[in-house]
């Protein structure tokens, strides 16, 4: 059976991580699909797992009294979740299917617990969430700026 | 060598309003041809004509229709000022001024033999719009292509037949972004720097050509650099109050450069130190 090791290592965001570590890393995941439409995670929930998106969409929504709003969708290769990193671990938005998706999850309590033991490691995915964090941030400001409105100021 | 204006640059020449195309609730595209037996208008990919609503006055707008086309000269307008919403008014057979050819146009040839990434914002899709007309004339001549383009909401994507069938074509990518939309839209959310993981190209080898509000432009051309291209490698066009078309009347003056002649279009590393300064 083919293991998650090869497509882990393919996979950008463990780009130059030492194979020692990989394998590690390799044990704390898992396969998952999502058929559209499914909720992988609600607002508020305990966050323990990361995910790696091998093919499909997911939209990350924030629910107010309006409803559900999507602040960002994400596919192929890209990457959810940091907050399993991040005390006190609880999700700050919502994620749901907007197509089938094949995904991999990471065992957040498995990878802390790893980390822990070495901060090595800890650094080295920290560095790769970071850029994450960076890339996510800089989107958002440029959405907040609202930058295709023709009349500063309105609201539609 | 970018075409030129033909006989006086400041004499608009009649056209006649042969189409007019609803593309969102402000946005318009006008399909003009010459008066009487006028020659079509040659014109590059980038440029831009001077556009006279006869007693309202005149707006810089850019060509967005096939370079390699027929008579008609194509612009997509948002209507936003007093010209521009007259512009709006017009119905076939109604005649406008035109100006120009003006000012410089994108790479495309220089882009030959490598992938091309166009970035588009809002409506800068248009003056991008006849970029893709000119690399899909010459296919086999360029690598990887991928269009990425981002806008406000669903409501305001323009020419969205075109891209429906460009997302369709197995050698590009095209891939549409919305910073806002309601739970019914199945397409991506968030800005259009969201899109460039997704966008396969060898940043060795890859001509990047912007077009939009400059914030956009600024935001993708940092996440393009990190992910390894080089200033000389990007273009973008540069929006000014444009008057005369020609670098004489210095309303479109920014540093040393008239954007009416000197671009619209500039390799960034051209531009760069003017980019994002607020006092100039």
């Amino acid at each position: 059976m083919k293991t998650l090791e090869p497509i882990l290592r393919e996979h950008p965001f463990f780009e130059g991580l030492e194979p020692s570590y990989l394998a590690l890393i390799v044990g704390c995941a898992s396969n998952v699909v999502f058929k559209a439409g499914d909720v992988l995670f609600r607002d508020g929930e305990e966050a323990n797992l990361f995910y790696l998106i091998r093919h499909g969409r997911l939209a990350l929504e924030l629910t107010s009294e309006r409803g559900p709003f999507t602040m960002l969708t994400i596919g192929d290769g890209e990457i959810l979740g940091w907050s399993w990193i991040i005390p006190p671990y609880h999700w700050h938005f919502s994620a749901r299917a907007v197509e089938d998706t094949r995904a991999i999850t990471l065992d957040g309590n498995c990878l802390r617990a790893k980390c822990e033991e070495d901060h090595h490691l800890g650094y080295e995915l920290l560095k790769r969430f970071a850029r994450i964090l960076e890339d996510r941030l800089r989107a958002t400001q440029l959405q907040l700026l609202d930058v295709y409105c023709p009349y500063p100021g309105e609201k539609r | 060598m970018s075409p030129g204006p033909c006989e006086s640059p400041m004499r608009p020449q009649p056209y006649v309003v042969r189409g007019v195309r609803r593309e969102t609730h402000d946005v318009f595209t006008l399909e003009l041809e010459p008066a009487g037996d006028a020659a079509p208008l040659a014109f590059g990919p980038g440029q831009f004509t001077m556009l006279y609503a006869f007693g309202m006055g005149e707006v810089p707008i850019s060509i967005s229709g096939d370079p390699a086309g027929n008579t008609m000269l194509v612009h997509t307008i948002r209507a936003v000022g007093t010209v521009t919403r007259a512009l709006e008014r017009c119905r076939k057979g109604d005649v406008l001024g035109v100006r120009g050819p003006f000012g410089t146009c994108w790479p495309v040839d220089e882009a030959a033999g490598k992938d091309v990434v166009l970035a588009a914002g809002g409506i800068g899709l248009a003056p991008l719009r006849s970029v893709m007309y000119r690399l899909l004339a010459r296919r086999e001549r360029y690598g990887r292509i991928a269009l990425l383009y981002g806008t406000r909401t669903p409501e305001d994507i323009v020419y969205r037949d075109e891209l429906e069938e460009w997302r369709g074509r197995l050698d590009l990518n095209v891939q549409v972004t919305v910073d806002r939309a309601g739970s019914d839209w199945r397409g991506n959310v968030g800005a259009v720097t969201t899109l460039l993981p997704r966008a396969e190209f060898d940043p060795a080898n890859t001509v990047a050509m912007f077009c939009g509000p400059e914030v956009m432009m600024r935001f993708t051309m940092l996440a393009l650099m990190k992910r390894g291209l080089q200033a000389e490698q990007m273009y973008l066009s540069m929006e000014r109050n444009m008057k005369c078309g020609i670098g004489l009347c210095g309303h479109c003056q920014l540093g040393p450069f008239f954007i009416c002649k000197d671009g619209p279009v500039f390799p960034y590393d051209r531009v760069k130190w003017l980019f994002g300064r607020e006092e100039i």
